[in-house]
């Protein structure tokens, strides 16, 4: 048993690997097609050509496209990311200073909005059709709908502006004690949570009432099963993949998705790094942070399918 | 616990149609039952057996409610109880057997699990008393590995042993009443016949009370001890097993009898037969990678010869994973045989459908199990027939209505149906269009595979009766793959056994179910219930030559 489950990781793991060598292909092509170069990023608008030239060799702008390609590849292998242009920093000290701002934020809303999806998921499921499941139907589509910055705005403005209990904006820097972390996080968190938990409920609710609707639960009901035990016991674990997947892809949007919720709450963030890397032509930087956007969610779609494939006997026991 | 008599009184159960109309489903049924007596339902598809069968619980499906009615059970009336003590009487005192095993099984959890959890959580008994209790169950109902089958999962078990590890389930709790809903029907012949031994005795040796929902009369006749027979949610006709048998009274149930015996009243058309149309010679197809030898991972079928004659029709029969449905499948070209030759109309036809010519797409036509998943929901049935025409005949517009015409009238459907999807049809008539639609291609050589299978009793023998016809009125050779004996004596000149893909047994029909000499011949043909009570008793165990192997 543990050998085939061996073997179909070794399988989604070359593929997820491959998979990169793609991405990593894609971006390296369109990155060199945005107009301009770091030779003529550094020297700015009054360069002459023969300034420009001379440092693109210097750089070794001047190679043709798959020997950089390659050179990009192996130093991305040997962690060396490269130089940012516009902050004359290495990229990957750039990174180290906002990843783990976009970890935590992106964990603590995990934490939050994952155990609460799966309880309005499941609730809603559970009461199909009833006063309930109407109620958190209009709530998630609403919450869908309205867009982020709709969401983040209000919050500033009554928590913020009207009832002035949370700061508007969210310095990392100036944490102290577990008070002001909840003060500064409370509202970004809040903007997070509330387009994911949505999401996450209403495919949860889809995915359990898909099993709901099988022989197997109707047997258990036949049986005498109560009706939580049902979803609980007999419906969650043959619903558990396709709630893993969904899970995956909300969350793989907190890394590189949140970028307006940094903005407003002037987070200091990974998102933010990379649109102001594109706004400065800094493709070092902007090939490092897709590269990262990418692998994270390869990640987290592993993850999910060895979720889908440890929840079901038939995988589990080939 | 013993069994309890039950008493049911005016019944009624109402479905809500989409569009917000109230129908009532089932109408004014009343029957009872004393203790340890088996009632059977019989009836066809939307006849309400399997939702009087569930009213027993005091459950009803998704959009429907018992609306009217009493039903007593013992000292208890069912309908009366509140949420709370009706969970406590599922599963305890009143357990249920669904059709399909294999659905009603969750398949994430273990079987021990599952058998036991009814009894766990009405306390009935704790985790060890009940586990061997299971084991205990196992055993008495012929279950291989008793001890160990309960650590499997659903998908290690095969069809057979999953029904009986359902008789299990619902047995565990000793219940005073027992439903069992289409238990066999899902199962091939062979297997059907010990798990209907199996059921038999248990349900005797503890006096339980118990309903048999069915459709076979066969069946019914051996496990039942009163019938009622149902048709659209009333009962038409309620007695003994054996006045209904010998003496029925209303018409309803003689159409029925007459449909479970369609060689009784069809006998195949004598033709001329007119030289060889189709010969395979030492076929051997399978799936999967081919190895050095060019033999296919898991071969399907082998050693498969047989020549079929103009006008001919030769049967298949054979139990599920046999190969059947295969040999229709490499003939029409869908699977590529990788030995042996097949020649048809004097020309080597190619394995794949690539190397074939038009013309030869024309002559073979195939006839699937399902219309519903043949035919093309979205098309009318005109379009449906239309199609083939077009791609296989130069006609004018006139001429293909009238054709299309012509092939309704062959079929005998009304040309009303013709502006009708799929949808809108009923069973019955969406295989004829099937039939029609194969037929349009004028084909020398028609590949039906189960055709009657899905379809109700007495709508399955007007699709025989069509198929005899069709034969005398237009020549056209039959592949009739079916795994039912009778069908095929009805209809077929020769037969062809398989048994695990390769021909055990074959010949002329009526001489090969007459004496068949294959042992394995001799206990397909000797699982087929038979009309008649103490059929059941009559059969030797096979249990030597029993095939239930894990899957």
């Amino acid at each position: 048993m543990n050998n085939s489950i061996f073997k179909i990781v070794l399988g989604r793991l070359s593929s997820g690997v491959s998979t990169l060598l793609i991405v990593s292909l894609v971006i390296f092509a369109i990155t060199s097609l945005l107009p301009g170069d770091a030779a003529q990023q550094i020297l700015g608008q009054f360069a002459t050509p023969e300034q420009v030239a001379a440092l693109r060799i210097q750089l070794g702008l001047d190679q043709p496209a798959p020997l950089r390609y390659l050179s990009w590849l192996g130093g991305l292998l040997s962690g060396d990311l490269g130089q940012s242009v516009s902050n004359a920093m290495p990229v990957s000290e750039l990174m180290a200073g906002r990843l783990p701002n976009s970890l935590l934020l992106a964990g603590i809303t995990t934490v939050i909005a994952v155990p609460i999806a799966l309880l309005l998921g499941i609730a809603s499921a559970m009461c199909r059709d009833r006063f309930l499941d109407r109620i958190l139907n209009v709530c998630t589509l609403s919450m869908v709908a309205v867009p982020e910055f709709l969401v983040a705005t209000l919050a500033v403005l009554i928590f913020a502006v009207h009832l002035g209990w949370l700061p508007a904006l969210s310095y990392v820097s100036t944490v102290e004690g577990i008070g002001d972390f909840i003060r500064i996080y409370a509202m970004p968190v809040l903007t997070l949570c509330a387009v994911l938990v949505a999401q996450m409920a209403r495919m949860t609710r889809a995915a359990i009432i898909n099993q709901l609707d099988s022989p197997y639960i109707e047997m258990a009901r036949l049986k005498g099963i109560g009706p939580l035990r049902r979803v609980l016991n007999h419906a969650l674990p043959n619903a558990l993949g396709p709630i893993a997947n969904a899970v995956a892809l909300s969350l793989s949007y907190l890394l590189g998705g949140v970028i307006i919720v940094e903005t407003i709450f002037n987070y200091p963030g990974i998102a933010g790094l990379m649109v102001d890397a594109v706004a400065n032509r800094d493709l070092a930087l902007v090939q490092a942070c897709a590269m990262l956007f990418c692998t994270a969610y390869l990640v987290l779609v592993l993850i999910a399918d060895l979720c889908a494939i440890l929840s079901n006997p038939r995988l589990r026991h080939q | 616990m013993m069994g309890e008599p039950l008493d049911v009184r005016d019944l009624h159960v109402t479905a809500i149609t989409p569009n917000g109309d109230e129908i009532d489903i089932v109408k004014q049924v009343s029957f009872s039952l004393t203790q340890g007596e088996v009632l059977a339902l019989i009836g066809e598809s939307g006849s309400g057996k399997t939702t009087i069968a569930l009213s027993l619980l005091g459950y009803a499906r998704r959009g429907c409610r018992i609306s009217g009615g009493s039903i007593r059970l013992g000292e208890s009336s069912i309908l009366d109880l509140p949420p709370a003590a009706l969970r406590d009487l599922r599963g305890h005192r009143v357990s249920y057997i669904a059709q399909s095993a294999a659905a009603s099984f969750n398949p994430a959890k273990c079987l021990m699990e599952q058998v036991i959890e009814g009894a766990l959580r009405h306390g009935v008994m704790s985790r060890r008393d009940a586990e061997a209790k299971a084991v205990e169950l196992f055993r008495e109902l012929a279950l291989p590995d008793p001890e160990g089958i309960g650590s499997r999962y659903p998908h290690q078990v095969s069809g057979g042993q999953l029904q009986r590890l359902m008789a299990a389930m619902a047995l565990i709790t000793d219940p005073a009443l027992v439903i069992l809903d289409e238990p066999t029907t899902a199962l091939d012949v062979t297997t059907q016949i010990e798990v209907l031994r199996a059921f038999k005795r248990v349900v005797r040796e503890r006096g339980t009370t118990a309903i048999y929902v069915s459709h076979d009369l066969a069946v019914v006749a051996q496990m039942a001890d009163r019938v009622l027979v149902l048709n659209g949610g009333e009962i038409q006709e309620q007695g003994d097993i054996d006045q209904i048998l010998d003496r029925p009274s209303h018409p309803y149930t003689k159409s029925l009898l007459e449909a479970a015996r369609p060689e009784e009243r069809l006998t195949p058309p004598t033709l001329e037969r007119q030289g060889e149309l189709l010969r395979i010679d030492d076929w051997q197809v399978g799936y999967g990678q081919r190895d050095a030898q060019g033999i296919p991972a898991k071969v399907v079928l082998d050693d498969i010869s047989l020549c079929l004659e103009r006008g001919q029709a030769l049967g298949v029969i054979g139990e599920s994973g046999s190969g059947k449905s295969t040999l229709a499948m490499a003939v029409a070209g869908l699977t590529a045989h990788s030995r042996g030759e097949v020649v048809f109309n004097g020309q080597e036809l190619s394995t794949t459908l690539r190397g074939r010519t038009p013309d030869q797409f024309r002559r073979i036509q195939m006839v699937f199990q399902s219309a519903d998943n043949a035919l093309n929901p979205a098309h009318n049935v005109e379009r449906i027939l239309t199609r083939p025409l077009r791609t296989y005949f130069k006609l004018d517009e006139e001429e293909r209505r009238r054709r299309v015409r012509e092939l309704m009238d062959l079929v005998k459907l009304p040309h009303s149906l013709l502006s009708r999807r799929p949808g809108e049809l009923s069973g019955g008539q969406k295989q004829r269009v099937n039939l029609a639609r194969a037929l349009a291609a004028k084909p020398d050589l028609l590949l039906c595979d189960e055709v009657t299978s899905a379809l109700d009793t007495v709508v399955g023998a007007a699709i025989l009766e069509l198929l005899v016809e069709l034969r005398s009125k237009l020549g056209v050779s039959l592949l009739f793959i079916s795994h039912d004996i009778s069908t095929v004596r009805a209809l077929c000149d020769d037969v062809m056994v398989l048994y695990k893909g390769q021909c055990v047994e074959s010949g002329d029909c009526a001489s090969v179910i007459a004496s068949p000499q294959h042992p394995y011949t001799q206990k397909l043909i000797g699982s087929v219930p038979e009309l008649r009570r103490g059929w059941l008793e009559s059969r030797p165990s096979f249990a030597s030559l029993e095939q239930d192997c894990v899957a």
